[in-house]
């Protein structure tokens, strides 16, 4: 199923958080959001999974205008996984789980033979299985992370929208996570804050910069030494994967001493 | 990830079929604990009733039966006086740790109970004024009542006007808005007071501020009791929706559940009912507060489970502590929240060591 992103203009007190956003995500394909801090990615994303309105411009989900979906009819197709993905109680990591069937199902209404078997095999994806009685609470970040990355496949969505899924996962858990995305046959929207990932997982990227996009394309003709540059405001030095050959970003650090600290 | 295939049945499919068991015997047996607490609770007191003859007498009363001439006055204690007294104490119990849940997560703080929200301050702002000016005056015995309860109304609408902005209500904005109208109702109340020209003002805020069930007759039940009754059937058939409410705003979105709504749903549900139970046995503090919690550490924190096994724990409790509260210095009478906390807070700090209860930031 695929979304589409058409003018998506979001305005709030008077300051314009993403402008005129047009972008495609094809079926089944993974398309990554970068760009700088506060250049609009969670904004766009959260007019995607309906925790925003958009002020002007619509999102389409295989056809449909998602705001003229019900609310549970969006989120049997889309399903997200935000940024505050936390939880006021300890709830243990299979009840956490088990919500993501929340909107398809009425009030109370107990699981069925299926969901349940659908939200362990979640689990047993996320590595998750050992933890199934455990509060979720008293999980590192990165378990929690997967945790919440479960509960969205639970969802059986057809969109999948991630807010820097990698957060707090170790490097095994990233390249797990995003080989997941990859091999799960959905559409995937994901924002990304490490270039080298998204280039390696993303069929196409778009780039935001102050609300705009600024760039949108395969990820060899999106990353080059000069957006960096522009967009990033950091010198890099981009060179092709010597395996995937997708273009990789080497930055080189050097020593800067903050202003008025003594010497 | 693909590990140990093997053990992941027995994890997750037998676990909900158990607990959903368990959960069934835990409300059954809570539920003959508080008939029989009901049953015993009635027959304490300064005149001293066996719970058979208890049992005797409610039977007569219920069934038009017919008691000796001799039992005429422990029949009128058991059904007049005590009855009424018993059975609002377990509905008030039941009612503040229903209510106490559903705050809790309608403004996602652990600290929060069914008063966080200006209710009890202006129940009693409401109730002093009628004392004062003897408005209502049409309503006879209840004037005061209702005086609280459209108090508690009122300030709920206040707090909810003042708490919602361009971005609708935040669950800190209406926890702030709640404690700082609360402040101001209490400042009204002690101007009302400090001139009023006798002193029964001062009583009745003593009254409200301490609660108590001495007030208790017949008619003081049925508002109350349909008001809990309403609020138990809507927040157990809302369990799930209270469980994606509390992954967050953001979550519950994706989730297709729209949290403002659901919110608003609560605030006026938790606000009418608060109102109901504080305008009959006045603000009793710790129960809304505690209980929640307390059922959370023995059950967990799916709503669901909570609201099932909260009203009875509640009701037992409450029973109980009103049982104290009359014949542990009697015939003088301790107020219900001096009760609450001296059994409460130990109980609370004992079960939270021992467990590891974790609510949000820890």
């Amino acid at each position: 199923m695929d979304l589409r992103l058409d003018g998506l203009t979001v305005t709030i007190d008077g300051a314009d958080l993403v402008r005129d956003l047009s972008l495609d995500v094809a079926d089944g394909a993974v398309v990554g959001l970068i760009g700088p801090n506060g250049s609009g990615k969670s904004t766009a994303l959260r007019c995607v999974y309906r925790a925003l309105r958009p002020t002007h411009g619509t999102v389409w989900i295989g056809g449909d205008d998602l705001a003229g979906l019900g609310r549970r009819d969006g989120a049997r197709r889309v399903a997200a996984l935000t940024q505050q993905g936390g939880s006021d109680l300890d709830f243990t990591v299979e009840e956490v789980v088990a919500l993501g069937r929340a909107p398809h199902k009425h009030g109370n209404e107990p699981l069925t033979a299926r969901e349940h078997e659908l939200c362990r095999r979640a689990m047993e994806r996320l590595d998750l299985l050992h933890l199934a009685g455990r509060g979720v609470l008293s999980l590192s970040g990165g378990e929690r992370q997967r945790v919440l990355v479960a509960r969205a496949l639970v969802q059986e969505p057809r969109v999948l929208v991630l807010d820097e899924p990698t957060n707090h996962l170790d490097v095994r858990h990233q390249i797990e996570l995003l080989a997941m995305l990859r091999g799960a046959d959905l559409t995937v929207l994901v924002v990304l804050h490490d270039l080298n990932l998204a280039a390696a997982v993303c069929d196409r990227l778009g780039v935001l910069s102050g609300g705009r996009l600024v760039a949108a394309g395969p990820p060899a003709d999106v990353l080059t030494e000069a957006l960096v540059r522009d967009v990033f405001g950091v010198a890099a030095t981009v060179v092709p994967h010597p395996l995937s050959g997708a273009p990789q970003l080497l930055y080189t650090v050097t020593d800067t001493t903050p202003e008025g600290t003594p010497r | 990830m693909r590990t140990a295939p093997d053990a992941a049945p027995v994890i997750a499919s037998a676990a909900p079929g158990r607990r959903s068991a368990g959960l069934v015997v835990v409300t059954i047996g809570l539920t003959v604990v508080l008939l029989a607490s009901v049953l015993v609770a009635i027959g304490v007191g300064a005149a001293g009733i066996a719970p058979a003859d208890t049992a005797r007498y409610l039977w007569a009363a219920l069934t038009g039966g017919s008691i000796g001439a001799d039992e005429a006055t422990a029949y009128q204690i058991v059904w007049q006086i005590r009855t009424p007294r018993v059975l609002l104490a377990a509905v008030v119990g039941a009612g503040l740790a229903l209510v106490g849940v559903a705050v809790q997560a309608m403004v996602r703080n652990a600290l929060a109970d069914p008063f966080v929200l200006g209710v009890s301050s202006g129940a009693s702002v409401g109730a002093v004024a009628v004392i004062v000016t003897g408005g209502l005056a049409a309503l006879g015995s209840y004037a005061v009542s209702a005086g609280a309860f459209l108090g508690a109304l009122l300030a709920s609408v206040l707090v909810y006007v003042a708490a919602t902005g361009r971005a609708g209500m935040s669950p800190l904005r209406l926890v702030l808005t709640g404690v700082a109208m609360s402040f101001g109702f209490q400042a009204v109340m002690s101007v009302i007071v400090y001139f009023a020209p006798d002193g029964e003002a001062t009583s009745t805020v003593l009254f409200w501020t301490m609660g108590s069930f001495g007030a208790a007759t017949w008619g003081s039940l049925p508002v109350v009791a349909v008001a809990v009754a309403v609020a138990v059937v809507a927040l157990r058939r809302s369990g799930r929706l209270l469980d994606v409410l509390a992954l967050g705003d953001e979550t519950a979105a994706s989730l297709g559940v729209d949290a403002g709504r659901v919110r608003r749903g609560l605030f006026l549900l938790s606000s009418v009912v608060t109102g109901a139970m504080v305008a009959v046995s006045g603000a009793i503090g710790f129960v809304g507060l505690i209980l929640p919690h307390l059922v959370r550490m023995v059950v967990g924190a799916g709503h669901a489970r909570v609201f099932a096994v909260a009203p009875p724990a509640g009701a037992i409790f409450m029973v109980w502590v009103d049982v104290a509260a009359r014949t542990v210095v009697a015939p003088r009478e301790l107020p219900l929240g001096v009760i609450t906390a001296l059994v409460g807070v130990p109980v609370f700090v004992a079960l939270m060591r021992r467990r590891g209860y974790l609510f949000a930031g820890r």
